[in-house]
């Protein structure tokens, strides 16, 4: 049916097979649809309906039904692109430098740009400026977008009971689980290249292609310095996996999105806060935001990757544990909404 | 959370291991030029779990006390060593006064504590009166541990750190010389005459008077592989506990508590005179050369007296010498000295150069290990030799979190030492042309370098102590090398040759020309690093008033540096610096450089430890994606295991057997339910709210995993994701749209997730019997139920699955459209395709399905045909106009029973006899028959069955 038909039928009101109508007496201004089935419909159901008749294969399954075709990634990605919060983050992701560069314009001047902390340095080239914006972004915001798209990925399809529609098609669990933590990864990447890359244009336009200056006076150039943002983005992308893992956990246990993605950003903090307790000594190694920041080191003429190996490794384990838990309660679970 | 760090706090706390056992005693000790002076001595023995041990005499900094070693002690107490911490006189709560380590007082006692080893049962001898035992200590207790194993020589073993060979020369030094410097990596040429480092030297003297605390580090440096920043590792200066103590307890004990250790320490600070503990001697000494600056012949011969270097030349122990980067107060020049002394004797040098000292902090866990292993292999000969090489660490780039990293090379000798290669220098070009700088009056405002005893607070951090260092304008005199090509490593004391002048009519300093020395680190953009805060004081005597200039060799500090390519080293010579005595004279000098001047900066070749990540979290990296990869694989097999099929019922549409589903605590939901649904049926699942309807639908579905039983559809047994799935088409409980998408995106969006082709979808039909109109191009959250519930079924309906399961599909419709939907379901069953429906209406199943399977409390109740169940037995019920005579008329027939008259209708159990005979046999009878029909509806049967099923 093209468009020029279905627009001839609304004109015409109730015709062959469906439409609908305002039912009079309501208040003006306000519309109550009704809906009903042309009997005609039926016949084409019918018709139709006679006329096919698909075979099956020796798995049981319809032909034409293959399960490494179901849900593809390009398919997982239209439904979570189509989705207002996910354009509204990726919206601020871009807008996030433009306000920062604001607030650097209309803030007072420092003065001296080639000391202090990062901050200070922010302005001092465009290097500077991403590596400033992926520390203001990297204790929080960072680890919300990795749990919101991760922790809403199962439970919003729960709490729209669309989940079970999904895991009948059938979806297998497993599969179900891959596609949607790969199109959450995907995601999520896209979220962590973009603010440095917005960033680094930003900064290229207002502060200039100079070279990264760090608060200890390491000076790298410009060039160096795109290697060492692209290295940052790949560092903290492993370093999040504890964070997706974790949220895609509690994605499957709970059926609420607001608790996954809440609880995944609890923990990041608390294990910030335990981060900040000298006291705990070496046993801070073992808090998975530990390393958060590691990537730092890399904004430096002799790399020392001794944080950001360990900070890789403590990631990975804690993604397998709770990756490996989410794969075996989802695996289990019964699904009832 | 507070739980979970207080929990953390405690487990990190509980990490001390072995407990060590120790004992204090109060020693009495001959000491004196007769050892005919008794002086009591605060000692405490540490003493390991395994005896007889080495013994190691452990000797605490200026300032400290035994207490402030008491970490340290326990620490070799692990390791398996008797350890003999004591104040030193003078401090905390010995008698005494600070004779300065003198060979008479300080080394006298330690000599005696030797004896007292001797006769003690836990302690190792290799003869009477001869223990084996080592003696180390840092600052102070370093120059004791030289100035003892030179004049005893029971002493084994030792390790001095981070204190000096020439006292003279550490708080008077003159690095220039007309002569030559030796070849040594960081010799100085140590002439006398030198420049007072007065900040320093007052921090000491405060030490002896009971103001410790700044004197010694209290912090560890980095090491390397340590990530800790500088906030955590007690850089404060405060921090350490027992450095803490030690200070209270040197501020109670006052001079007056010679040989009285207990009770008399609480005299208030001003009786105490002057000169505090100190010896007369020493008190003189000190006021002799704070007040001129410069040294007399007696302070000069004091303080040789009670140098190392009066008895390195008698120094055959294996010695290491560890000395500190970041200090300023004992520089490397120190440890360079001694090792070339005691080497010189042909006694075996290790030399370590860690990045801490008086300005970083102390040895750090792996040196402090090593000091160790130095003890076991000499005094036990447990462990690899830890050879006569020479160890260095280099500080890489400052990193911005956590403390910098750090290489170490190894070199396998010192070089310069006797017998030995001497150092390699690489000489940089220097360019600049004769600068005159100003001494000022009074010799303010001056340069500063370094804050003494500071050090460790500055910023957070000493190791960005160097960018403090500032040179006033018009009194620094500055000479540049070329910009490098490469990473240049300075592991060393540079040396440069210089000419200085007076300015022809302006009056000289008397004592000669004060300059200062250093070797900046220039980065490309201006930043200047003045490494370790270190600086050469050299003094030139008798100027000639002419303008002549005077060349000599200057000694710079001794540092290790990497200079990076594109970086520039910069000699700055000033005038003034804020840590040493400057001549308030004012004066002018003109600085250039010697003909072909260029400064020899010290390279020292050795094998790195390399900077390459730390391979365990790298294998652990691989490990864990192993791991995860033998769990997938694993899954996978599973799920392979888990196909099962019996082609019997490979036309069956739906065959349910022994199905059961409790939940945990006992309920049951589902109860050994069977049945079997043929192809073309339109089976109605009944039963009242709770009867296990939606749980046998959802186990259906695979979304729930039944407990018992199980469900075959076409054959193929169900589970989570089977395949077969894909041929049945459901609506369970309730539509699952995404709210945010319309109802046409909701229906292509499910069928491309199936992955099917999108002809085989048959939107437009599906669509049409939805009749949703132009409703379908509307938001899904816009939708009434009943939308939501038919674009569901509109959902269940794509690709015409096989078998159509809908749970209560008619809730929310009205009539009319109850009504159609009763007509799709049942031509689409007439299309050779199935439908299971689940409805707690009666009406509902009565009118839509053929075959009903009627449930209870999660049991089977009744199934068949609905016209079966419907009609079951032979109650019928007959509208007459004449009740009476129509009753009289059947209950004459056989096998009629329960006849009963209500109103027109007459009631009757025909039993075996058909209705069409009992209608003739009324009519016979003249009775006009209106109706006739089963008595029961499905209402009656429903109500009957569940009676029975609850009955059970």
């Amino acid at each position: 049916m093209s468009d020029d038909e279905r627009g001839q039928r609304s004109d015409h009101g109730r015709t062959a097979s469906g439409g609908s109508y305002k039912v009079a007496g309501t208040a003006p201004g306000e519309s109550v649809t009704t809906v009903y089935t042309d009997p005609g419909a039926i016949d084409g159901l019918e018709r139709a309906a006679a006329g096919e008749h698909t075979g099956f294969d020796a798995d049981g399954s319809v032909e034409g039904f293959s399960v490494t075709r179901t849900l593809p990634l390009r398919v997982e990605l239209v439904r979570q692109l189509r989705r207002r919060r996910t354009q509204l983050l990726l919206g601020f992701l871009v807008l996030l430098p433009f306000i920062l560069w604001a607030a650097f314009e209309f803030g007072q001047d420092a003065g001296n740009r080639r000391s202090g902390g990062f901050v200070d340095l922010a302005t001092a080239s465009a290097p500077n400026f991403v590596t400033f914006v992926l520390f203001a972004a990297g204790s929080f915001l960072l680890p919300m977008i990795v749990a919101l798209f991760f922790g809403d990925t199962i439970a919003s399809e729960a709490s729209w009971s669309s989940l079970k529609y999904l895991l009948s098609m059938p979806v297998p669990r497993h599969r179900l689980l891959r596609q949607k933590a790969m199109a959450s990864a995907i995601l999520s990447l896209l979220a962590l290249v973009l603010l440095p890359l917005v960033a680094l244009l930003v900064g290229m336009v207002f502060y200039g292609t100079g070279e990264a200056v760090s608060p200890t006076g390491d000076a790298i150039p410009f060039g160096d310095s795109l290697l060492a943002m692209a290295g940052s983005v790949g560092y903290i992308a492993v370093n999040l996996l504890w964070v997706a893992a974790l949220a895609l956990f509690l994605s499957v246990v709970t059926d609420a999105p607001l608790g996954a993605v809440g609880g995944a950003v609890l923990v990041s903090i608390l294990s910030q806060i335990l981060d900040q307790i000298t006291a705990l000594g070496g046993l801070r190694d073992y808090l998975p935001t530990h390393f958060s920041f590691a990537w730092s080191d890399l904004i430096s003429t002799d790399i020392d990757w001794t944080n950001m190996t360990e900070g890789a490794f403590s990631a990975v384990v804690y993604a397998a544990v709770f990756g490996l838990l989410a794969a075996r309660r989802f695996r289990l679970k019964d699904v009832t909404s | 959370m507070a739980l979970a760090a207080a929990g953390l706090v405690w487990l990190n706390q509980d990490d001390s291991d072995a407990p060590v056992a120790s004992r204090e005693a109060f020693l009495e000790v001959m000491s004196g030029p007769g050892r005919d002076e008794p002086v009591t001595l605060d000692t405490t023995v540490y003493l390991p779990e395994a005896t007889p041990a080495p013994a190691v005499l452990l000797a605490h900094g200026f300032g400290g006390s035994k207490r402030s070693v008491e970490s340290d002690a326990r620490e070799l107490a692990r390791r398996g060593f008797v350890v003999l911490a004591w104040s030193a006189r003078g401090f905390g709560r010995s008698g005494g006064r600070i004779g300065l380590n003198d060979p008479d007082y300080e080394v006298a006692d330690a000599s005696g504590l030797v004896s007292w080893l001797a006769r003690q049962p836990e302690v190792s001898k290799t003869g009477a009166d001869d223990p084996v035992v080592g003696v180390t200590g840092g600052s102070y207790g370093g120059a004791l541990s030289l100035l003892l194993a030179g004049v005893d020589k029971r002493v084994d073993a030792l390790v001095p750190t981070i204190t000096y060979n020439d006292l003279g020369q550490a708080l008077i030094p003159n690095s220039a010389t007309t002569g030559e410097v030796a070849a040594s990596p960081a010799a100085n040429p140590y002439q006398p005459a030198g420049v007072f480092k007065r900040s320093w030297a007052g921090i000491f003297f405060a030490a002896g008077m009971g103001g410790g605390g700044l004197a010694d580090p209290t912090s560890e440096a980095a090491e390397e592989g340590s990530d800790e920043d500088d906030s955590s590792g007690g850089a404060a200066g405060t921090a350490d506990p027992n450095a803490a103590a030690a200070a209270a307890e040197a501020q109670q004990a006052g001079p007056g508590a010679q040989g009285a250790p207990e009770g008399q320490g609480s005299r208030p600070d001003q009786e105490r005179g002057a000169c505090g503990r100190f010896t007369d001697a020493v008190c003189r000494a000190y006021t002799q050369v704070a007040t001129t600056g410069q040294a007399d012949e007696a302070t000069t011969r004091l303080l040789a007296r009670v140098s190392p270097a009066s008895v390195t030349g008698s120094i055959t122990q294996p010695t290491m010498l560890v000395q500190g980067e970041q200090d300023t107060l004992f520089g490397l020049d120190q440890a360079d000295a001694s090792a070339r002394q005691i080497s010189a004797n042909g006694g075996p040098v290790k030399v370590v150069w860690y990045t801490g000292g008086h300005d970083g902090g102390k040895p750090g866990a792996t040196l402090r290990g090593q000091i160790a292993d130095w003890f076991d292999f000499h005094l036990r000969g447990r462990g690899a030799d830890p050879g006569t090489g020479f160890e260095y660490a280099v500080q890489g780039a400052l990193r911005p979190q956590g403390s910098p990293s750090v290489r170490t090379v190894t070199a396998p000798s010192y070089p310069g030492l006797d017998g030995g290669q001497p150092v390699r220098r690489t000489e940089l070009p220097l360019s600049g042309e004769a600068q005159t700088i100003v001494n000022p009056p009074g010799g303010n405002p001056s340069s500063i370098s370094s804050m003494p005893g500071l050090g460790q607070l500055i910023a957070g951090s000493s190791r960005l102590a160097g960018r403090l260092a500032v040179d006033l304008p018009g009194q620094v005199a500055r000479f540049s090398s070329p910009a490098q090509t490469q990473q240049l490593l300075i592991a060393g004391a540079g040396t440069v040759r210089v000419r200085v002048a007076a300015q022809p009519g302006v009056p000289q300093a008397p004592g000669g020309a004060v300059l200062f020395a250093k070797l900046y680190d220039v980065a490309p953009d201006g930043t200047r690093t003045l490494p370790g805060s270190a600086i050469s004081p050299l003094r030139v005597p008798e100027l000639p008033a002419d303008g002549t200039p005077v060349e000599v060799t200057v000694a710079l500090p001794g540092i290790v540096r990497p200079i990076e390519s594109d970086h520039v080293v910069e000699l700055a010579i000033t005038t003034t610096d804020q840590a040493y005595a400057v001549p308030p004279t004012a004066a002018a000098y003109t600085v250039s450089l010697a003909e072909g001047a260029t400064v020899g900066v010290p390279v020292v070749p050795g094998t790195r430890s390399s900077s390459a990540p730390p391979a365990f979290p790298l294998i652990g990296i691989g490990v864990v994606l192993l791991v995860v990869a033998a769990a997938v694989a694993l899954g996978a097999v599973r799920r392979k295991r888990a196909d099962q099929h019996d082609p019997a019922l490979a036309d069956v549409p739906l065959v349910i057997t022994g199905l059961a589903k409790a939940y945990p605590g006992g309920l049951k939901a589902v109860d050994d339910l069977t049945f079997r649904v043929d192809k073309g049926q339109v089976l109605g699942l009944l039963g009242p709210n709770g009867a296990g309807k939606t749980t046998t639908l959802r186990m259906l579905m695979g979304l729930i995993q039944p407990s018992d039983g199980e469900i075959r559809v076409f054959g193929h047994r169900i589970r989570s994701g089977a395949p077969v799935l894909s041929r049945i088409g459901s609506f369970v409980e309730g539509a699952g749209f995404l709210p945010h998408l319309s109802g046409r995106a909701n229906l292509e969006l499910y069928w491309a997730a199936t992955g099917r082709p999108a002809d085989k979808a048959h939107f437009a039909e599906a669509l049409d019997v939805a009749g949703l109109g132009g409703a379908v191009e509307r938001k899904v959250k816009t939708y009434s139920q009943g939308m939501r519930q038919r674009l569901a079924i509109a959902q269940a309906m794509l690709g015409f699955p096989d078998l159509m399961v809908l749970d209560e599909p008619t809730n929310g419709l009205d009539p009319p459209q109850i009504h159609q939907m009763r007509e799709v379901l049942r031509r689409y069953a007439a299309t050779g395709r199935t439908v299971v429906v689940s409805s707690h209406l009666l009406s509902e199943v009565e009118q839509t399905c053929d075959h009903v399977v009627v449930m209870h409390r999660g049991r089977l109740v009744a199934s068949g045909g609905v016209d079966e169940i419907v009609a079951g037995g032979g109650e019928a019920t007959f509208r007459v106009d004449a009740p009476d005579k129509a009753a009289e008329a059947l209950s004459a027939l056989d096998g009629v029973r329960s006849v009963e008259v209500d109103g027109t209708a007459v009631h009757a159990d025909l039993g075996e006899l058909p209705r069409s005979s009992a209608v003739a046999e009324l009519v016979r009878a003249g009775v006009a028959v209106e109706q006739a029909g089963p008595k029961r509806r499905l209402e009656d049967a429903f109500l009957q069955l569940v009676g029975e099923g609850s009955g059970t």
